[in-house]
């Protein structure tokens, strides 16, 4: 009954409730400046690399190795970090005549996509007078995506962990960053001792499985698939090409990407509907 | 107006409301009373649906409570702490709640020149006062001319100016049969305002009638000294341990 509920369409009243708290949340970001400064970081970032680091698709690969490490962990802080400042802020809104569920998304649409949009636009300008846009349009148009992509997953699990440590910003902020290191810097070397350690036996289902359960894994991969990079595929990498072939596997993994992103944003708005505020 | 029937909740172990009855008439001004943690914020969270109630009814103008969301066109709410996002304009925040609200700001003129809110209207919230703060909070509480109206100590970081203008805001709504709804650990100022008192002890309705009636049961002359002597008189050895526990709310 109550997943019914989340699903259902918002009607046009809530519709206008929630492009109404957009518009809000995004002029209010944009007069905080910090989000311009983001995107303009990687605007110098991609600029930098496109001036001194040789051709397309290296700058590419460089630019989607920063973006695998940052976005995440800049997304969650953000997402938490909204959370735990705007606490009264929610608490007014609630008390307002609104569904909780128009407020979730609005506030989950208004602060996640204008991160998004300073990553996207901040890549794209450099790629775009630097002639990567036209000249490999394919592989640019995943790099932005995927990193647009990661922005909504790891503010949604920002908003998850804000809500769900509510009253405890330190463990909140903990486990922020523990699940940050673990997913972007731990994931591969503990999947790597796994292969070593059970090197005898077939691994290739649990290393698949194991890649499925980490969206900056899944994000990796698609960029390697896409770049057709054997030397950096790694373990997991060949193993996802082996399985599936290049395109059914970024289709795959795009799959799973959208998972990655439905199920927090899904597990953020029952949370936020039960909360006692 | 509201209706509140056996309303019990807990926040993990601490039970902070244990049974609570109440009927608010339309047009009534209630002060509520008790010491800190004694789930005051908690039962007017609950009335406005912050807080979900583990079990109990309440209906809000006849509309029974279960997660639903258009009573609220009904009540303004002055919370305890107004804070708002930093980077908002005054003008914005109020132009915002409007677009929420769907309803027309009938008092916004008057309670921006009653609170003298005028030259900060271009401001950003962060650089506003606190008092000034709290003076937005009330004018978003009262602007679309709501039935109801819930005051969570509402002067606490006024000063004498404005303080004395809200109350006399508040007596103006009272005279035009609103349904007002005050929590204060002030007496003398409830004293001014309410005609009837709850007062809360331990999650507990332990009093709840006119102000009149409390003075005289109690014998005395004025309301701090009335609840004084029923603090006294209800004695409860949790109390003062669950103060501190409580502040969270």
């Amino acid at each position: 009954m109550e997943e019914d509920e989340n699903i259902k369409k918002l009607n046009p009243v809530e519709m206008k409730l929630l492009t109404h708290i957009i518009k809000n949340e995004w002029k209010t970001l944009i007069r905080g400046k910090w989000v311009i400064g983001y995107g303009l970081i990687f605007l110098i970032l991609t600029d930098t690399l496109l001036r001194f680091g040789g051709g397309g698709a290296e700058v590419l690969l460089s630019l989607s190795n920063v973006m695998l490490l940052f976005i995440p962990l800049v997304g969650m802080i953000y997402g938490i970090l909204y959370i735990y400042q705007s606490r009264e802020f929610v608490e007014l809104l609630l008390t307002q005549p609104i569904n909780r569920k128009t407020l979730f998304w609005g506030l989950f649409c208004g602060i996640s996509t204008p991160l998004m949009a300073a990553f996207v636009v901040g890549a794209m300008l450099p790629l775009g007078w630097h002639g990567i846009l036209a000249q490999d349009p394919g592989a640019s148009v995943m790099v932005l995506a995927l990193g647009g992509m990661l922005t909504l997953i790891f503010v949604a699990l920002g908003f998850v962990l804000g809500l769900a440590f509510y009253e405890d910003r330190i463990k909140g902020f903990g486990f922020t960053i523990v699940i940050w290191l673990f997913m972007a810097i731990l994931y591969d070397g503990l999947i790597l001792m796994a292969i070593f350690t059970f090197g005898d036996y077939p691994l290739e289902r649990f290393v698949i499985a194991a890649t499925m359960l980490n969206p900056i894994d899944l994000a990796r991969i698609m960029v390697l698939l896409e770049f057709d990079i054997s030397a950096l595929m790694g373990y997991t990498g060949a193993v996802f090409r082996q399985f599936f072939g290049t395109n059914s596997g970024i289709l795959t993994a795009s799959g799973m990407l959208v998972l990655w992103l439905a199920v927090p944003a899904w597990i953020g708005l029952r949370v936020f509907k039960k909360k006692d505020f | 107006m509201i209706r509140i029937e056996n309303l019990h909740k807990s926040f993990g172990d601490l039970e902070v409301l244990k049974g609570m009855n109440l009927h608010i008439p339309k047009g009534q001004a209630t002060g509520i009373v008790g010491p800190n943690g004694s789930g005051k914020t908690t039962l007017i969270k609950t009335i406005l649906g912050l807080v979900k109630p583990d079990s109990g009814v309440i209906h809000v103008n006849d509309v029974k409570l279960n997660g639903n969301w258009l009573y609220r066109q009904d009540i303004g709410y002055m919370p305890q702490v107004a804070r708002y996002p930093e980077n908002m304009i005054v003008r914005e925040l109020l132009e915002f709640i409007k677009g929420l609200r769907n309803q027309e700001a009938v008092f916004e003129e008057e309670l921006i020149s009653q609170f003298n809110l005028g030259p900060e209207l271009d401001k950003s919230l962060r650089v506003l006062s606190g008092g000034n703060r709290q003076k937005v909070g009330a004018t978003l509480a009262m602007m679309f001319n709501p039935q109801l109206l819930f005051f969570d100590e509402p002067t606490a970081g006024l000063d004498p100016q404005a303080s004395f203008k809200f109350k006399k805001r508040v007596e103006k709504e009272k005279q035009d049969g609103k349904t007002v709804l005050i929590t204060s650990h002030i007496m003398s100022e409830l004293e001014q305002l309410v005609d009837h008192v709850v007062f809360i002890l331990d999650g507990k309705i332990r009093y709840y009638g006119s102000m009149e009636n409390l003075l005289e049961e109690n014998k005395e002359e004025r309301l701090e000294a009335a609840i004084a002597r029923m603090m006294e008189n209800s004695p409860d050895p949790g109390i003062e341990a669950r103060e501190t526990e409580v502040t969270f709310q």
